[in-house]
């Protein structure tokens, strides 16, 4: 979230979109009702289903899964076909004026760059037009054809009301209301929010999805304002905290990457990422990237760590391509990875296309399978009948279970959307033999610890000097985790500006990110963390709910990183001149002297608002994109791509373009482009869901939960029951070019057949949750039938588009 | 026909068993249904052992009534039927309640007053059967409607009501008219108190190979 | 037993008046459901369960989101989903929270027969008291919104207890603590009534020209209401009934009739007793065994 949950009650018009967040967000979606009830919100959803989201909102509007790009893009159409954006923050916040370079280009569905023989990009064009000073030009008179904003229009020039209708499947009529309630908050006294999750994730053009919602905020100026902002609602509790912490293949804590397989050089690993200003007085503050790089590894490797040795750069694996789970199972089918542990993950059910997970997970050598549950994952080896038809003599993977404590059963901080870190108390001990993770992942280390030690092996380095500071080796605690995330001073630290004033005494804690230095004279386990357990005390633990202005803004309950900051890019929230755009919920402003409010200041805290820093410090610009340059992998501007099972076989925007059917940068394996069915066979187009009633994969096993919703089903419209000849209850099989399950039917009002480029189109809808392991009425794994191909950056898989065929049972 | 000792019989054994079943039977279910029907006479749940007990066994109860007033009384239908000395008794009931038997048509086997009990306690009968069914909680409330059991609770009671108030009248009765009790337990009356109550019936009884059954 | 032993107002089977003199002084409490903000997360369900100890079985899906499917004795609420298109053509999908209704004047305390196992608190709740249940079943049929359910385990009937337990002590209910939208209230009732009338006048300015509160006068009101966007038409909302009265039936059966109908029986049998006494018994006299012994030996002449 850029924002916060409760910051949602200051919204106007609140769109979900790609979320479902009444079910899924439940208790956070109460802000919305809020925002209903005391800031008379309108509430708009924009969903393939009628969910219980709709069933609040003042306006539904249905859409055709995995075209969320058009729709917005029809969107950002209007707004820019009526001038409904906010022109002073548009022109001095965004990078709307600037140039691109001349050799930028977009057609037929690829941008310049494209080898179609290689099937990869050149991003070398995608970038802005610079002077010999390294700056960017720019046009505040937006007259030159080649500025960002014009840009814009002509790219979505084609995204018109006509073109959301025919390829979306949303009447115009609610598709313009959409358009016309969001445009009410171009007025710097209005503010819409956007909330979406895995409806705009789970698509083969996920991050795109995401960014084209973002783009339409700033058209609005509603990112940095409070009731503003597009919220990434997190699904999985913790999921912030995996990314925050860099559970990625590709990361390191707090954002900070893995070097690549061609970056053996420290030097340049650190110079690429120390981005320079591309425009004066910018603050660009990746500049200190090198504070949060040497910090981390002093955190890990402690004395080993030395200039000396480039900070054990070389102990740092440097990654080849991304490790994704796609890629891991893909290796394993492959046979090229042989063992797996899994951690609170349950892949057989969570990872698409179930029978290659079958596969993959047969051949390994051994499986390591960490839950508190009896998750579906230990057991992919023993058939339970025609819900894991397996032939169990068949499979020689060695499966070795761990039975773990859950999130009750032990003290620590929960990141949730808000980035707020709270502070839990562990409500019971775990039961039997169950032991904590972090008491297996302790024992694992040490055990291997000792193996290098008596027995030696290649590179042990990394290893032996590993730092383990804890005072029980194999019980360390999270109070101590957490103090090493929050980072301290190694020796004492000097004030820069008076270095004979000793700011920070060794071996205390620091007090936020500004206090990291590259000498390595501070350890830091995750610099974003830095601020949430300093000589204070634990700021996680608060729970002060005091908000001195009335709008949300409760800085002393928990703590949000970074900084404390609980709306990102509130600078943006005032004008040129620092005084805030909408005086009724103000979070900053200038004085004079320094920025303050109910608000950490998202901006140097002194800047003079005159000097032209720009609001968005993190980037070079200092302004926000809307052409994305060559950060996302498909281009700059978000583009309509079909998912890759279409039901409609080719690019409404493109009709005759064969290769522009589907995202050209997403990775395909082999075996997934064998797997994909044809609308011809597989007519209907399926999604997968959650359900309010149940949590992923876990509450299959609690009886509470299962009593409220206790069998697996699937959501038909009435259309659809007609064509198939079932009624509500009746059984049906759904099956994809993977495999099939069988569900009772739900047949509902709330699912309609789209007319999609003139023809009829059926949605089916397939809410997640059973597994063979239910208790009471076991179900057949939704991700039997998903598509294991997924977003061109994050890997994300489509779980949210894929083609089916339903028939009674 | 008489008795060796001149006396006429008048029930059989198994008629006399069968109304002193009944009339146990009767007593079972009355207790326990006074009991739910009024919140003074909630005290009665103790003779079945309390409320639960009460509120269990009343069905059962009342089905034992029913089988033993149907048993009871199907056989007895043809002396029960009306005729037109019934219609003209009761047209003088005063004088029955006067003791003025001479006026009164002759009585068959029962008097109109005794046949006109029958029937309404065989009306009675089937409707509390019929409407116990409906509010027989524990086992078939569920397959009726539920105005259909709010009917029923009010039927069952009314007609609980006219079949107590009935039965009232008929062991008045039956204390009043001296020797009815005794028949009850005996099996026969004198000559004498068939000849002055049902004097039909004595002439039958006393005719060569008379006693026409009962 | 209830906390507020002395709190009563009305009593089951009871002919007596309740401990009244401190009732005045205890304000009524009520629920307020706000259908427009129910998102229909069963949270209310499950909290009812965790709070309760209920476990009701693992059922089926019939086809529709309502699980478990009815009301039971081991679910003292249940959602309930409706799909409804509107006049404009427009999908609404209502959802009502259902459960006891807390009448202010119960159908089901007027039909229990069994002394206390049904009271109605000063403060409007209406609680079973188990231990006090026979299990005739009585209260099911006196409830206008079918809301009691027999247990098959122990033959006694369950429903809402609007968490008696926990007003007792100034706790709100468990589905009320549980609602994530705040869509379950808990209060006073006049404070409810005024925050329901004020929720009303939003929801007409969001095009609900219908909107309402469903606080039902045929019962005397009660202590769960509805706001409802339809309140001209409650029976929308999967069947809510629109003027629930206890059943006419019910009213006779357990009005006036039951002390006529003792009276009268009490005047049979009075009247049999005095009957005996004017007249005396009506005997067989000597006189009649001389006739009849006439008639005999006429007979076999």
């Amino acid at each position: 979230m850029t924002n916060h949950w409760v910051d949602i009650k200051n919204a106007d018009v609140v769109l979900v979109m790609g979320g479902n967040a009444a079910e899924a967000h439940p208790c956070g979606f109460k802000w919305v009702i809020e925002a209903k009830q005391h800031n008379n919100a309108k509430l708009i959803v924009v969903d393939p289903r009628f969910t219980r989201t709709a069933a609040v909102a003042d306006l539904y509007v249905p859409i055709r899964s995995g075209t969320d790009i058009i729709f917005l893009g029809g969107v950002i159409k209007y707004l820019l076909d009526y001038d409904f954006i906010n022109h002073e923050y548009v022109k001095n916040y965004t990078d709307f004026t600037f140039i691109v370079r001349e050799d930028f280009n977009f057609a037929d569905g690829f941008y310049s760059g494209w080898d179609s023989d290689k099937n990869t990009y050149d991003k070398a064009s995608w970038d802005y037009e610079k002077g010999p000073d390294g700056f960017v030009k720019t046009d505040p008179t937006l007259k030159h054809p080649r500025c960002v904003g014009n840009l814009m229009k002509k790219h979505y020039a084609a995204y018109t009301p006509e073109m959301v209708e025919r390829a979306c499947g949303s009447p115009r009529d609610k598709f313009l209301q959409t358009c016309k309630l969001l445009a009410t908050c171009c007025a710097t006294d209005r503010v819409a929010t956007m909330l979406y999750a895995l409806g705009w994730c789970h698509h083969s053009v996920g991050t795109q999805n995401v960014r084209i919602g973002a783009m339409v905020q700033l058209l609005m100026g509603n990112i940095g304002a409070a009731g503003g902002g597009t919220q990434a609602l997190r699904g999985h509790s913790n999921v912030q905290g995996l990314t925050d912490l860099g559970l990625l293949s590709n990361q390191l804590p707090g954002y900070l990457t893995l070097p690549n397989d061609p970056e053996q050089d420290y030097g340049a690993f650190i110079e690429k990422r120390t981005r320079k200003p591309l425009r004066k007085n910018q603050m660009s503050y990746w500049q200190n990237y090198s504070k949060f790089h040497v910090s981390l590894m002093k955190s890990w490797w402690g004395a080993a760590a030395t200039a000396q040795n480039n900070w054990c750069y070389d102990y740092l694996p440097k990654h080849d391509k991304q490790y994704d789970v796609l890629q891991q199972m893909d290796m394993m089918f492959n046979g090229e990875m042989n063992g797996f542990i899994c951690q609170g993950f349950n892949p057989l059910a969570t990872v698409p296309d179930k029978a290659r997970t079958t596969e993959a997970l047969s051949k390994l050598k051994y499986l390591v399978v960490m839950d508190p549950l009896a998750v579906e994952t230990a057991e992919f080896w023993q058939s339970h009948g025609a819900y894991n038809d397996v032939d169990a003599s068949k499979i020689a993977t060695e499966v070795f279970r761990l039975p773990s404590g859950c999130f009750a059963e032990e003290d620590g901080a929960i990141v949730n959307s808000s980035r707020w870190l709270q502070w839990h108390w562990a409500g019971a001990k775990p039961p039997g033999e169950a032991r904590l993770d972090i008491e297996f992942m302790s024992e694992l280390f040490l055990h291997l610890r000792k193996l290098y030690q008596t027995e030696g092996g290649a590179y042990p380095d990394p290893i032996l000097n590993l730092s383990w500071p804890y005072a029980h080796a194999h019980e360390p605690t999270p109070e101590e985790i957490a103090k090493e995330y929050n980072g301290k001073a190694l020796v004492d630290l000097a004030d820069p500006k008076d270095p004979t004033k000793i700011v920070r005494k060794a071996g205390e804690q620091v007090a936020g990110f500004g206090e990291l230095k590259d000498d390595g004279s501070t350890a830091c386990g995750c610099w974003i963390y830095a601020g949430c357990w300093t000589e204070a005390g634990n700021a996680m633990a608060r729970r002060d709910n005091s908000d001195p202005t009335g709008i949300g803004q409760t800085r002393n309950w928990s703590w949000a990183w970074p900084a404390n900051r609980r709306i990102l890019y509130n600078r943006a929230s005032c004008d040129l001149a620092g005084k805030p755009f909408n005086q009724s919920r103000k979070l900053i402003e200038w004085n004079g002297k320094t920025w303050s409010g109910v608000d950490v200041p998202d901006f140097k805290a002194d800047e003079d608002p005159a000097n032209g820093m720009g609001p968005f410090i993190m980037q070079p610009e200092g302004v926000a994109r809307f052409f994305g340059g060559g950060s996302m992998a498909e281009g700059p501007f978000p583009v309509h791509y079909e998912p890759f099972e279409s039901p409609v076989g080719y690019n409404p925007l493109f009709p005759d373009k064969k290769d522009a059917v589907n995202n050209p940068a997403a990775r395909v394996f082999k075996r997934d482009r064998e797997s994909l069915g044809k609308k011809e066979e597989f007519p209907h187009v399926a999604t997968t869901y959650r359900l309010t009633e149940h949590f992923h994969y876990w509450t299959e096993h609690s009886h509470l939960n299962q009593v409220v919703q206790p069998q697996q089903f699937v959501e038909i419209g009435e259309g659809l029951a007609k064509e198939v000849g079932v009624k509500a209850g009746d059984w049906v099989k759904v099956s994809s070019n993977r495999g099939s399950i069988n569900a009772v039917a739900v047949v509902t009002k709330r699912i309609k057949v789209m007319q999609i480029e003139g023809k009829p189109v059926h949605h089916v809808g397939i809410p997640i949750h059973w597994g063979f392991k239910a208790l009471g009425k076991p179900g057949y794994i939704a991700n039997t039938l998903t598509v294991a191909i997924g977003d061109a950056n994050s890997q994300t898989p489509e779980f949210k588009s894929f083609l089916v065929k339903v028939e009674r049972a | 026909m008489s008795e060796p000792s001149g006396e006429i019989p008048r029930h059989s054994v198994l008629d006399r068993i069968l109304h002193w079943m009944l009339v146990l039977a009767f007593f079972a279910a009355v207790a326990s249904g006074f009991a739910l029907f009024h919140p003074s006479l909630f005290f009665l749940t103790a003779l079945s052992g309390g409320g639960p007990w009460n509120a269990l066994l009343h069905p059962f109860f009342g089905l034992a009534m029913m089988l033993f007033f149907f048993w009871f009384a199907i056989p007895h239908w043809r002396v029960n039927l009306i005729g037109k000395r019934d219609i003209q008794w009761l047209k003088q009931f005063i004088d029955v309640m006067t003791h003025n038997e001479e006026v009164l048509p002759e009585q068959d086997k029962y008097n109109a007053g005794q046949k006109m009990l029958y029937y309404i306690l065989m009306l009675c009968m089937i409707g509390l059967l019929l409407t116990g069914f409906p509010i027989w909680r524990h086992y078939f409330s569920g397959y009726f409607p539920v105005d259909i059991v709010r009917l029923s609770l009010l039927t069952h009671a009314f007609a609980a009501f006219v079949l107590v108030a009935s039965v009232i009248g008929h062991a008045s009765f039956a204390v009043w008219v001296k020797g009815s009790i005794r028949s009850m337990f005996k099996g026969t009356v004198t000559p004498g108190w068939a000849y002055k109550h049902h004097r039909a019936w004595f002439r039958q009884m006393i005719r060569p190979g008379g006693g026409g059954g009962h | 037993m209830p906390l507020q032993s002395l709190d009563i107002r009305r009593r089951s089977a009871t002919t007596i008046q309740p401990p009244a003199a401190r009732v005045e002084a205890i304000p009524e409490v009520a629920k307020l459901i706000d259908t427009t903000k129910c998102i229909g997360c069963k949270a209310c369900q499950v909290a009812c369960m965790e709070w309760n100890d209920l476990r009701d079985e693992i059922g089926i899906n019939a086809g529709v989101y309502d699980n478990p499917p009815d009301l039971s004795s081991q679910s003292w609420t249940v959602m309930r989903y409706a799909e409804y298109e509107n006049p404009k053509g427009d999908l609404e999908w209502l959802i009502r929270k259902d459960g006891c209704m807390h009448c202010d004047d119960p159908g089901c305390l007027k039909a229990c027969p069994s002394p206390g196992a049904i009271v109605q608190y000063a403060n409007g709740i209406v609680d079973f008291q188990e231990e006090n249940c026979i299990g005739c079943g009585y209260c099911i049929s006196g409830c206008p919104f079918d809301v009691p359910r027999i247990s098959k385990k122990d033959k006694k009937v369950y429903k809402c207890t609007l968490c008696s337990d926990r007003v007792a002590v100034g706790l709100e209910p468990a589905c009320v603590k549980a609602c994530p939208t705040g869509c379950i209230t808990f209060g006073r009732k006049d404070q409810l009534q005024h925050d329901a009338a004020e929720r009303v006048v939003e929801l007409k300015t969001r095009g609900f020209d219908q909107a309402g509160l469903y606080d039902p006068q045929g019962v005397g009101g009660t202590h769960v209401m509805y706001v409802l966007h339809h309140a001209d038409d409650p029976t929308l909302y999967s069947g809510l009934p629109k003027e629930p009265k206890i059943s006419p039936f019910v009213r006779l059966w357990k009005g006036a009739v039951k002390p006529l109908a003792l009276g009268a029986m009490a005047f049979v049998a009075l009247a049999g007793f005095l009957n005996m006494v004017r007249g005396g018994a009506s005997e067989t006299t000597a006189k009649d065994e001389e006739a009849a012994q006439r008639e005999k030996e006429k007979m076999h002449v």
